[in-house]
């Protein structure tokens, strides 16, 4: 395509000369990025590469270990914000990147209260209010025909798809601006996973989506950009069609073929 | 580096293997059938028309090596477009194999009468079209792009010859008119060898697009 007639995507996060040290061990190294608004970007590469550790510093998780050691940026060049800035309270940036796991963990708790938790740890107590809210997150996840009579039965009833779904509306009430998926179809079944990659392409519409998998075909369904990322350090960010058809480095095309990792 | 997969790798190298076999038939039927005209050899003829079954029987063998791999596979990068190089190369070659059966056939009629004149032109141009047959079938194997760009510059020569031999047999039939029916069936034999240079041309192309992701058909250079 005619780079002129492609509109430059806008920048939702940049990454600047990300370093993450796990005490003296270094997992990230020197990592450069731009994430684009209203895109999905994929982050693949071997176990160990480092593609969950660069994840979780987008909502600030490690911060709940000790030892652990942030340099570098992710700036919301909006706002001007470095969100692993020590100044930046971990809990609203964990607001506004929600994360969603590998193994669904819906707490126990009814389907309606998994939904309305983060809300409710913000304060909300107006019920016409987080009713609105619980029923948009769940119509988003595409859940909310096969729940909506059931609200209040306790959330492991469902099945693991649902289950998953039910986390992604979990995600999505408190409106967040960038969704973290870490694996979220590796325990599921095909049907189950080709509807949460269904609803990850229809939630990119409202949201920028970062995904890591291990899963290389998954990459190529439903991401736009595709990062290769090899012992800590970024290989090769670029388009998932140019990853998958022609990658500029003979290690990340070693990798994609199956010759490593 | 090699796949991980030792199965993938095997099939892998299973097709290009088959390819190749395919190639090195393809290059025999050529040089077979021109030598069936030149030497006015109707048993090397009909054999030639006779290795037509086998030649079809391999397309599809390797379309369905293809097919299976991709299904059960899914390869990404240089794997991938090796395997969609394959299938339209395999397409090619079948074509090429069409050409020399009907060379093979157009020597069957002309060997019942005698020469029109001695054949000079189409040899010359037989060897270079099986020349750039070669050098692109070499260029696959070693994928050697700058092997594949020298038979994309060998096109014009054949074409000029094609032309030419057209025009001396042309002469030949406002001469004499008892010339028309071997001039006519001459210059489909002119024609056949320009075709399989250039289905070597598109072969020398596709060497190019599996090796750099480079397209370069039709005038146009446009790399993924």
């Amino acid at each position: 395509m005619n780079p002129v007639e492609k509109a430059q995507p806008k920048i939702k996060a940049e990454v600047k000369g990300l370093n993450f040290y796990y005490g003296t061990v270094q997992a990230l190294k020197n990592i450069n990025l731009q994430i684009y608004e209203n895109q999905i970007i994929a982050l693949i590469g071997p176990s160990g590469c480092g593609k969950t550790t660069f994840l979780r510093c987008f909502n600030r998780m490690h911060d709940l270990y000790p030892e652990k050691f942030y340099q570098g940026e992710i700036l919301l060049p909006d706002e001007g914000i470095n969100i692993i800035g020590p100044d930046v309270d971990p809990i609203e940036v964990r607001m506004r990147f929600s994360m969603v796991f590998q193994k669904p963990n819906p707490f126990p708790k009814s389907i309606y209260e998994n939904v309305a938790y983060g809300l409710r740890v913000r304060g909300i107590k107006n019920r016409a209010f987080l009713d609105e809210q619980v029923e948009q997150a769940l119509k988003n996840s595409a859940l909310w025909n096969e729940v909506k009579d059931r609200l209040h039965d306790l959330a492991f009833n469902l099945s693991g798809g649902q289950q998953q779904r039910l986390c992604i509306a979990r995600a999505l009430a408190t409106t967040p601006e960038i969704l973290l998926f870490d694996e979220p179809t590796s325990a599921l079944d095909p049907i189950a996973t080709a509807r949460i990659e269904e609803l990850v392409e229809e939630l990119k519409r409202k949201v920028t989506i970062i995904i890591v998998t291990h899963n290389m075909q998954q990459a190529a369904r439903v991401s736009d950009r595709t990062a290769f990322l090899y012992n800590g350090e970024l290989v090769e960010c670029d388009e998932t069609t140019k990853i998958f058809r022609n990658p500029s480095s003979p290690l990340t095309e070693d990798y994609i073929t199956g010759k490593f990792g | 580096m090699e796949h991980t997969s030792r199965s993938f790798e095997i099939e892998l190298r299973e097709l290009k293997e088959k390819l190749l076999l395919m190639g090195g038939k393809i290059e025999e039927i050529i040089r077979d059938a021109m030598n069936s005209l030149t030497e006015r050899d109707s048993g090397l003829a009909q054999e030639v028309i006779n290795r037509d079954h086998e030649i079809n029987r391999m397309e599809l063998q390797i379309d369905d090596l293809c097919f299976r791999i991709l299904a059960l596979r899914q390869p990404t990068a240089s794997d991938l477009r090796f395997i969609t190089v394959c299938l339209k190369v395999v397409t090619d070659l079948e074509r090429v194999g069409d050409m020399g059966v009907n060379i093979a056939e157009r020597a069957l009629e002309l060997n019942l009468e005698a020469p029109l004149k001695p054949y000079v032109d189409l040899p010359r141009m037989s060897e270079g079209a099986q020349r750039m047959l070669k050098s692109s079938l070499d260029a696959f194997v070693n994928e050697d792009v700058e092997l594949a760009q020298e038979v994309l510059n060998s096109d014009d020569g054949i074409d000029d010859l094609n032309r030419r031999i057209f025009q001396e047999l042309v002469e030949f039939m406002e001469k004499d008119p008892t010339n028309v029916r071997r001039a006519i069936l001459l210059s489909f034999i002119s024609r056949y060898l320009e075709r399989i240079a250039d289905h070597a041309t598109n072969l020398a192309e596709m060497v190019i697009f599996m090796v750099q992701g480079r397209d370069v058909r039709h005038s146009l250079s446009k790399s993924l």
